[in-house]
């Protein structure tokens, strides 16, 4: 979509133009689990266990990961159609991590949310143009020229015909009827759209079209966006940012072309890798494929320190006790682990494998593992020489290297 | 309830009139018809395509393009059930020298799970709630040998074992919501591969999981195929998958093929506009590209009513390039256009070309 | 799965005992709260023209002027471990367990409900395997056959079933197959004197009572079939070269007989407490037969205990099924 951050939304004022739209920090959900006659709380599936991040005025970030990972428990937190158990979320500078229905009121004018399964999401009673005129009626709001011309009006912006407004769902193939959701959610002319597998349930040709418009409209309208997914191919192709999850966490978040081109968490480059690639001649390639062991552990007792060190081939003792934070390794690059890809190890000193990564490493082939050792040694020389420069000239630019729980 | 063309045809005999097939799966002019209250669906109308032992045969479409069908009808399983009861069908099937169309329901039973066996899309669905893991394979093991209960089992862990489930011996106890997806999805890959099958067909076998269990299953379907040498048919809407297992590609549209050949062809010289729809409407992870998709225009056609002459003709860019608006009257036939490559399209053969050099594959 | 099964009995217990104070509730303090004093309570245990000495009597040995929590324990107690009554110049032992005397004929509740339980459970019981027979059978083949002639033929007869009350169907049944017919007899004799007579009379009543519910079991069947038939399950165990009548009982019935013997537990429970409607009909001498009994002559003790012996059927036959079902469906056993 955008190759740069640097068009605004429509209302934003020039000011606030470096400042996030939405800011989340150390934001957590935990669901209860409760058992027996009395219902006592025996523990609790952490589906969001802390996580930082924020979403850029007009830009489109990509959420990406693996079932149970947590994205749209994230997407149902930053809309607000979930309370949070801790952390802060800030819209615009306000904070609205526990604003009750009234105080949303304001809010859902400016957050909308798309949903996945266009079948599931549509009142099979209610008309197209009760539908999509909802939002008026909800808010209060008269729009200019009345609410039928502007629901005909939104009906022709995502290439309905504005003669639908009497008809019903049940009457529109599935990329018609994201199209009317789509409608629904723009109807207040929102600043921030958060749509949760927008277009997994369509067919491929069907996707295109469902992408290609949610991009005009990003254009046209100036909307800022959450693109929450599984697919990778899509979120590639639709995000600026990706933030990519692991059982509650956000292990790695970084600009598009720096994400693909060189993963450094060691998750992101097996998940990147495990993508079937649409290329036949590639085959011959995909000894470059790293395959996981095992399934995702469960949320409600993840894995001490790093979470991902029960399926890390490159797992040490550190990555079993510490937790890595996600710090910024390369500019635009966040990532939380002890021993990236692509970059210096962070944890040098830890050489020891875990056992579970000496089986796991049984799984990736040679030729990655010595790739991977070659990047990171050439990245570790080419720092340590800057390094020497910054040192020399007392630049205090690079401190944010060194992990903070050495 | 069936059109046969060939009453008189027994199993295992080759058919009297027609060339012996000569290949292992060998689909001939296969129909499946179900007549409903809106009028007659044509879910498959007209399909031909071989398939040899330890080859992949890939089949993409979208949904209602009459895939799963296909599968089905071969299996013989789009016959049972209610929905089967007044099914309209015709062609014929040949699966290692017997002819399955004109066959009788017990005699294509025999055969199921026996030589071809297959996976489902969704692996929680698929297997039976109140039964272990073990005992849906063990069943599936006992309809076709006659064994002990203990010697069923022993088979039933070794294939455990052999799709990578840990503890076999253990899990072989465990009911099916005990199990992760991906583990769910290698039982059922084992209950498949239990008697050996030569044909194993994988209905979107990894759709509904992970991407990097998905990574899992294709290499184990991969390594298995390489153990057993079965021919297999994977059907599935992500060109991602085919284009990683797959032999040759066969692209459906509204009941009919409208492309097929080998994996390479398909994607580097295809020939008919819907495949090329399809590739311009994937996202790539492997490259940059160009800022915009190249969608394909409208929705897929009613079954119930396929648009005369070409089924794509609505939806085609092209529609228009052959003159005298035969895109519109007539059915295009499947035409040899290369080596194993074959196409259904009315736009003449150095026009596809130039379009697919020229206008297509720059954008992709 | 024991743990299951204490969790679930320790749960029945309780309602149970809810089930033991809202009845006692209603029957013990309704009264009073529409104005019978101890004294009028009292005096229905007496007679005719009770004199003061005898109320006095009879509402200090029955602990009417107690207050409400002593007399629920008491009443309780007596259930458990049986209670003395002393009745002025006699005094009556009433064995455990004790549900008190009838005001009517002051003969005890419990070895009356004892008695008449064995028809009751004659009548439930052979309707029961009629219609879970039948109505199982009409709703599989139903299932498999939609549309056909028997699937038609079977769901009208199930509709006239569902419709037609039992004082109709069981009337016309007598008329036709006793007294004109004479091929039943009319007069119950327990199992244990004569086995072919007590058939005999309970025929038409087990046809009756088994044609209503039937009619039930065969459309719940028919819909849980059509539903399971369409089940991804179904397709792999036909994929696996299973024979197609397997298919259906094997894998089909098993998993769309667990709504129905959910709804079983329940209606054998409920028809345990008394058929009400149908042991009236056909003159059955079973517990609906002393519960109209009682209401007609507005004789609380018996009340009380039918209600409570019913409520006891009920939350036995739901405990059963409860442990039935997680016996069927292993996926019950983890919440």
């Amino acid at each position: 979509m955008s190759e740069t951050d640097t068009r605004a939304g429509t209302t934003a004022v020039t000011d606030d133009d470096d400042k996030p739209l939405l800011k989340v920090e150390g934001l957590v959900k935990h669901f209860p689990i409760k058992k027996g006659l009395l219902q006592r709380q025996v523990g609790a599936v952490k589906a969001v266990d802390g996580i930082d991040f924020e979403v850029r005025r007009g830009e489109t970030l990509g959420v990406v990961g693996e079932s149970g990972c947590g994205k749209s428990t994230m997407g149902r937190l930053i809309t607000r159609l979930l309370e949070p158990s801790g952390g802060k979320i800030e819209f615009d500078g306000t904070d609205i991590t526990h604003l009750g229905t009234g105080g949303m009121r304001p809010l859902r004018r400016d957050v909308q949310m798309i949903f996945q399964d266009p079948y599931g999401s549509l009142n099979p009673r209610h008309t197209i143009g009760t539908i999509v005129s909802a939002p008026f009626r909800l808010q209060g709001v008269e729009p200019e020229g009345g609410v039928k011309q502007e629901v005909q009006r939104l009906l022709e912006l995502v290439g309905l015909s504005p003669e639908h407004y009497n008809r019903y769902p049940h009457e529109f193939s599935g990329g018609q009827r994201q199209r009317i959701g789509i409608a629904r959610a723009l109807a207040l002319k929102p600043r921030m759209v958060v749509a949760d597998e927008p277009v997994s349930a369509l067919d491929v040709s069907i996707q295109a079209q469902v992408v290609n418009l949610m991009d005009d409209l990003q254009d046209e309208l100036g909307l800022t966006y959450v693109i929450i997914a599984h697919d990778l191919s899509v979120v590639r192709h639709v995000s600026d940012r990706i933030a990519v999850m692991y059982l509650g966490k956000i292990v790695e978040l970084a600009d598009r072309d720096s994400l693909y081109a060189s993963p450094m968490h060691p998750y992101t480059k097996a998940l990147l890798s495990a993508v079937p690639i649409p290329d036949p001649r590639r085959r011959a390639a995909k000894s470059e494929r790293i395959l996981l062991r095992g399934d995702v552990p469960s949320p409600i007792a993840p894995p001490s320190g790093c979470r991902f060190h029960t399926r890390c081939w490159k797992a040490t003792q550190i990555c079993k006790s510490t937790e890595p934070p996600l710090i910024e390794l390369r500019p635009g690059q966040r990532v939380a682990c002890h021993h990236p890809e692509n970059f210096e190890d962070q944890a040098p000193q830890d050489t020891v494998l875990l056992s579970a990564a000496k089986e796991a490493a049984a799984l990736v082939a040679d030729e990655v593992l010595a790739e991977s050792a070659q990047t990171s040694a050439a990245v570790a020389a080419e720092a340590s020489a800057k390094e020497a420069e910054d040192s020399a000239s007392k630049e205090p630019g690079d401190t944010s290297k060194e992990p903070g729980d050495k | 309830m069936t059109e046969l063309t060939k009453t008189g045809a027994a199993v295992g005999e080759p058919s009297s009139g027609g060339e012996v097939p000569r290949a292992f799966l060998d689909v001939r002019d296969l129909k499946v018809h179900f007549p409903t209250d809106d009028g007659l669906v044509k879910s498959v109308d007209g399909l031909s395509f071989q398939l040899e032992k330890g080859q992949t045969l890939g089949i993409v479409g979208e949904s209602g393009s009459g895939k799963s069908v296909t599968s089905l009808a071969i299996m013989g399983l789009h016959r049972l059930g209610n929905r089967g009861k007044n099914v309209r069908m015709s062609g014929e099937i040949w699966l290692d020298g017997k002819e399955l169309v004109s066959a009788s329901p017990d005699e294509v039973r025999r055969l199921r799970g026996h030589d071809m066996a297959m996976i489902f899309q969704d692996p929680l669905s698929a297997m039976h709630p109140y039964y272990t893991v073990g005992n849906q394979i063990v069943e599936a093991y006992r309809v076709h040998h006659d064994v002990d209960k203990k010697t069923a089992r022993r088979r039933a862990v070794e294939l455990l074992d052999r799709v990578g489930i840990p503890e076999p011996d253990k899990r072989v106890n465990s009911y099916p919501h005990e199990f992760s997806g991906g583990m769910r999805q290698r039982a059922m890959i084992a209950m498949a591969l239990v008697n050996n099958p030569e044909l194993l067909i994988a209905d979107e076998p990894t759709t509904a999981l992970d991407v990097t269990v998905q990574a899992q299953i294709l290499d184990l379907i991969r390594d298995l195929q390489k153990e057993f040498g079965s021919a297999v048919i994977i059907i599935t809407h992500d060109l991602g998958v085919v284009a990683e297992i797959a032999d040759d590609i066969l692209v459906m549209y509204g009941g009919r093929c409208v492309e097929r050949g080998p994996v390479d062809t398909i994607f580097y010289e295809p020939q008919h506009p819907y495949t090329w729809g399809l590739l311009g409407s994937m996202p790539r992870i492997d490259r940059e590209q160009t800022d915009r998709l190249i969608p394909v225009k409208g929705q897929p056609p009613s079954l119930i009513n396929v648009p005369s002459g070409c089924a794509f003709n609505p939806r085609c860019p092209y529609a228009d390039v052959p003159k005298g608006g035969i895109t519109r009257t007539e059915r295009p036939e499947l035409r040899e256009v290369g080596g194993r490559h074959f196409t259904a399209c009315h736009l003449p053969q150095e026009d596809r070309t130039r379009i697919w050099n020229e206008e297509i594959a720059p954008k992709l | 799965m024991i743990s299951y099964i204490i969790r679930r009995a320790i749960a029945a217990v309780i309602l149970l005992l809810v089930v033991t104070a809202v009845t006692f509730g209603i029957f013990f303090l309704l009264p009073r709260l529409a104005g019978q004093s101890p004294d009028q309570l009292a005096a229905q245990y007496i007679g005719k023209n009770p004199s003061p000495e005898d109320i006095l009597a009879v509402k200090q040995n029955l602990g009417l002027d107690k207050p409400v929590y002593e007399q629920y324990w008491e009443f309780i107690k007596g259930i458990v471990s049986g209670a003395t009554y002393n009745l002025g110049p006699t005094t009556a032992k009433c064995e455990m367990p004790c549900f008190g005397y009838s005001f009517k004929n002051h003969i005890e509740v419990w070895p009356q409900l004892v008695d008449r339980l064995p028809v009751t459970i004659s009548l439930a019981a052979g309707a029961a395997v009629l219609w879970l027979l039948s109505g199982v059978a009409a709703g599989v083949i139903s299932a498999l056959k939609p549309g056909s002639f028997f699937d038609r033929a079977a769901m009208g007869v199930a509709l006239a079933g569902v419709s037609l009350p039992m004082f109709f169907t069981g009337q016309l049944a007598l008329l036709v197959f006793s007294y004109q017919l004479d091929i039943f007899g009319r007069t119950y004799v327990p199992f244990t004197e004569n086995p072919s007579q007590w058939a005999n009379t309970l025929f038409l009543p087990w046809c009756s009572l088994a044609l209503l519910y039937s009619a039930i079991y065969a459309r719940l069947t028919r819909s849980g079939m059509l539903e399971t038939m369409n089940e991804d399950f179904i397709r792999t165990a036909r994929a696996k070269g299973l024979k197609e009548r397997k298919v259906v009982v094997k894998h089909g019935l098993r998993a769309a007989l667990t709504p129905i013997v959910t709804v079983f537990g329940m209606d054998i429970g409920l028809l345990l407490g008394g058929a009400v409607i149908t042991e009236s009909v056909f003159s059955l001498p079973g517990i609906g037969q002393y519960a109209v009994q009682a209401i007609t002559d507005n004789d609380l003790p018996p009340i009380l205990g039918v209600t409570l012996l019913a409520a006891f059927f009920v939350v036995l036959c739901n405990l059963v099924v409860d442990v039935l079902y997680a016996t069927v469906d292993p996926r019950v056993r983890l919440s």
